[in-house]
């Protein structure tokens, strides 16, 4: 293998920093020049607009300048190699990385027209438009209904217990999840299997009805199975819903997303049509990653 | 084909050699664990067979029956019960009558007084309630059980040897032939000890009860727990969830963690200075004691729960950011429930502490005798602990099994306490 890298860099000098897998992406690294981005990054009809966001932890520069659309009703997949900022960037939709000491966000983030980064946005409403799916399912310790009715009660979506017990139901048949809980809604919400508290994290979230649906990775701890459900779900999802996923899988990002970005250390390197990413990259390391070379 | 193979076979040869060696370390281990825990619990039986073989006694008191003649003209001569008259009456003069129709012969005014000293001193008041209670009793005969002397009661225990010179004797040969009539005509027995539980401190070691010490310490651990748990958790919470991490708080962390450490006599005196020099607050009161033990327990529970509060997953608290809850909601509906259990074991080793703790209270004056049972957290009180030191102190031999008896209180009490969280715990755990 080492030997093989050591062949391939010294044929492709450009490409020796790509070859140094995250741990290894020191401060070094970072020195380079900032990578352009490849393709069309805005849509035509956008629901979040970013512009040169840039991320720092610390000293590390974790972001550069990554301007990027996220349209109505469409599934914008992200991908990349571990480390390459993708999960970071998803972060900044909701402003999560608030709550990551010594990270710094900047640049200029639109949900519907309006810049989510400005001071005096709250960040509790601004959550409560843009949902969350995280990469290991984390359902609340209580029971399926109380995991599901958190949300709308903290936002008071419901004036009565009828109403609040209905966007729960809606919310868990969204989720293709109440034919599997009806009978033990007041059951734990951690004795489901992993793909359906997945799938109730997804209920979860939409029951405060978002507009934009951000998920990291949310099919990486599960089985096949239980991905394809949720798959489906998301393509069920989008006729509502803006959707942002991270995945490392590229069938995945095939299968669900209707536009992907390619990140890369830090760098959007390409985005378009899913078709065109995977059929025809226009970018040397897009193509070598969703070939398999690296990542 | 074989060449490969060889070193193969070698390796197993030498992991097999080497599982020899392990194995007995493996062994080794284990038995020394097995060691250390059969010593640890040899050393916890020989603890509790100590005490309780000392102690149990304590809980058995004797008592002599006597028949009092309640003669009217000595208690009540202008015959309206007036119940201050009777208050004030003299009982003792009854049961000095009574003493000495059992013994009629017995003569001289140093013989008498050993007579009288069979019986407590306690027990003209046992009489006075009695009368007071039921003031119909006067003209009559009752048949009353008095609590015998301390030194009656150690001989009837077996602690006064009856063979040993008279001289190296608390009780002398004519109060042993008295005793011996007593138990002759069956007036001397063993009754169970109510006023062990019921009576304060006092300087006859037969009227010496365990309840003031109780009461105290009672109160005492109200006010630490009423005022160190939401504090602990107070400010728990706030450095673990919300405070940002810089210099100061790095700086507080480190403080906590020493506070911890410090001597608690050095608390006892602080609250010597400030709560009771600066804000004169009363001497010996368990308010005070509270206090002090508060800023004792503060630390300890404090780290306990920060402790409490990182091993919940980061998850939770994203799960509940990323639905759009506030970080005050976040903590208060998801975080603080999981990190309870937790909080709730600290208290109670803080708790455990507290009850146990006696130097700080010696600083503050809860060591004063105090024979009443305080009826509240400004009275004066003294505590288990140092109830337990007090007697211990005691120069008397019957302070021996009282100190013992104080010790199991004290254990029980804990034991109590332990239970109670365990069972909390449990219920905070269960609860989805």
């Amino acid at each position: 293998m080492e030997a093989q890298a050591s062949q391939f860099m010294a044929e492709n000098p450009e490409h020796a920093p790509a070859r140094r897998r995250p741990a290894e992406a020191d401060s070094a690294t970072y020195d380079r020049e900032h990578r352009g981005t490849v393709g069309e990054v805005r849509s035509e009809v956008p629901r979040m607009r970013c512009t040169a966001v840039n991320v720092h932890y610390g000293d590390k520069h974790a972001i550069r300048d990554v301007s990027l659309d996220v349209g109505k009703n469409e599934v914008l997949a992200m991908i990349g190699p571990s480390g390459c900022g993708k999960s970071t960037f998803l972060r900044c939709l909701n402003r999560m990385n608030d709550t990551v000491v010594g990270c710094r966000v900047s640049g200029e983030i639109l949900l519907d027209g309006k810049d989510i980064m400005a001071p005096d946005v709250d960040v509790v409403p601004l959550r409560a438009r843009v949902g969350m799916v995280f990469q290991k399912p984390n359902p609340f310790p209580k029971s399926i209904f109380e995991n599901v009715a958190f949300g709308p009660r903290i936002h008071g979506l419901a004036q009565s217990q009828a109403e609040l017990e209905e966007i729960v139901v809606s919310s868990l048949q969204k989720a293709n999840l109440w034919g599997e809980v009806k009978d033990r809604l007041a059951h734990p919400g951690t004795g489901l299997s992993g793909g359906q508290q997945q799938r109730l994290c997804i209920a979860r979230a939409i029951a405060i009805q978002p507009e934009v649906i951000l998920m990291d990775e949310p099919c990486s701890a599960l089985d096949p199975i239980s991905t394809a459900k949720i798959e489906q779900l998301i393509d069920e999802l989008r006729r509502n819903y803006s959707i942002c996923i991270v995945t490392h899988s590229m069938q995945q990002a095939a299968r669900v997303s209707q536009r992907t970005a390619y990140f890369h250390l830090g760098d959007l390197i390409e985005v378009g049509e899913t078709d065109r990413i995977f059929v025809k990259p226009q970018h040397q390391l897009t193509e070598d990653y969703i070939t398999g070379r690296f990542g | 084909m074989s060449e490969p193979s060889q070193p193969v076979r070698d390796s197993f040869a030498r992991v097999e050699a080497g599982m020899k060696r392990r194995r007995a370390a493996e062994r080794r281990f284990r038995f020394f664990g097995k060691c250390a825990v059969g010593l640890g619990l040899g050393f916890l039986v020989i603890l509790f067979v100590s005490i309780v073989g000392n102690g149990y006694s304590a809980f058995w008191q004797t008592r002599i029956t006597l028949e009092v003649t309640i003669d009217e003209a000595s208690i009540d001569p202008s015959g309206v019960r007036d119940p201050a008259v009777l208050q004030a009456a003299d009982y003792g003069a009854l049961i000095k009558q009574s003493m000495r129709e059992l013994f009629p012969d017995v003569s001289g005014r140093r013989n008498r007084i050993a007579l009288y000293g069979l019986v407590s001193n306690g027990a003209s008041f046992d009489l006075r309630d009695r009368i007071l209670a039921d003031p119909s009793l006067i003209g009559t005969t009752i048949s009353l059980s008095v609590a015998a002397d301390d030194d009656v009661d150690m001989l009837m225990k077996g602690h006064i040897d009856r063979g040993a010179p008279e001289a190296d004797r608390r009780i002398k040969d004519n109060q042993l032939a008295w005793i011996e009539k007593l138990e002759a005509d069956d007036r001397i027995g063993s009754a169970f000890n109510l006023d062990f539980f019921s009576n304060g401190d006092s300087r006859e070691p037969e009227l010496a009860g365990i309840r003031g010490a109780l009461m105290g310490s009672i109160y005492t651990l109200f006010v630490t727990l009423g005022l160190s748990f939401p504090l602990a958790v107070a400010a728990a919470v706030y450095l673990e969830e919300f405070a940002p991490k810089n210099r100061w708080t790095d700086l507080i962390e480190v403080n906590i963690n020493n506070l911890a450490a410090v001597p608690s006599i050095v608390f006892g005196l602080l609250g010597l200075a400030v709560f009771i020099n600066f804000f004169t607050l009363p001497r010996s009161a368990p308010i005070v004691g509270g206090l002090v033990l508060t800023l004792m327990t503060l630390p300890t529970i404090i780290i306990a729960s920060r402790a409490a509060l990182k091993s919940v997953p980061p998850s939770i608290r994203e799960g509940a950011l990323g639905v759009g809850a506030s970080p005050m909601q976040a903590v208060m509906y998801h975080v603080l429930p999981l990190a309870l259990p937790g909080m709730l074991t600290g208290t109670i080793i803080g708790m455990a502490q507290a009850l146990g703790e006696t130097a700080p209270l010696l600083m503050i004056g809860m060591v004063a005798f105090i024979a009443d049972v305080p009826a509240g957290v400004f009275d004066p009180a003294t505590a288990l602990p140092v109830q337990i030191y007090l007697w211990a102190d005691s120069p008397e031999r019957a302070y021996v099994e009282k100190t013992s008896a104080a010790i199991i209180v004290l254990l029980l009490f804990l034991a109590a306490m332990n239970a109670l969280a365990v069972l909390l715990r449990r219920r905070f755990e269960r609860r989805w």
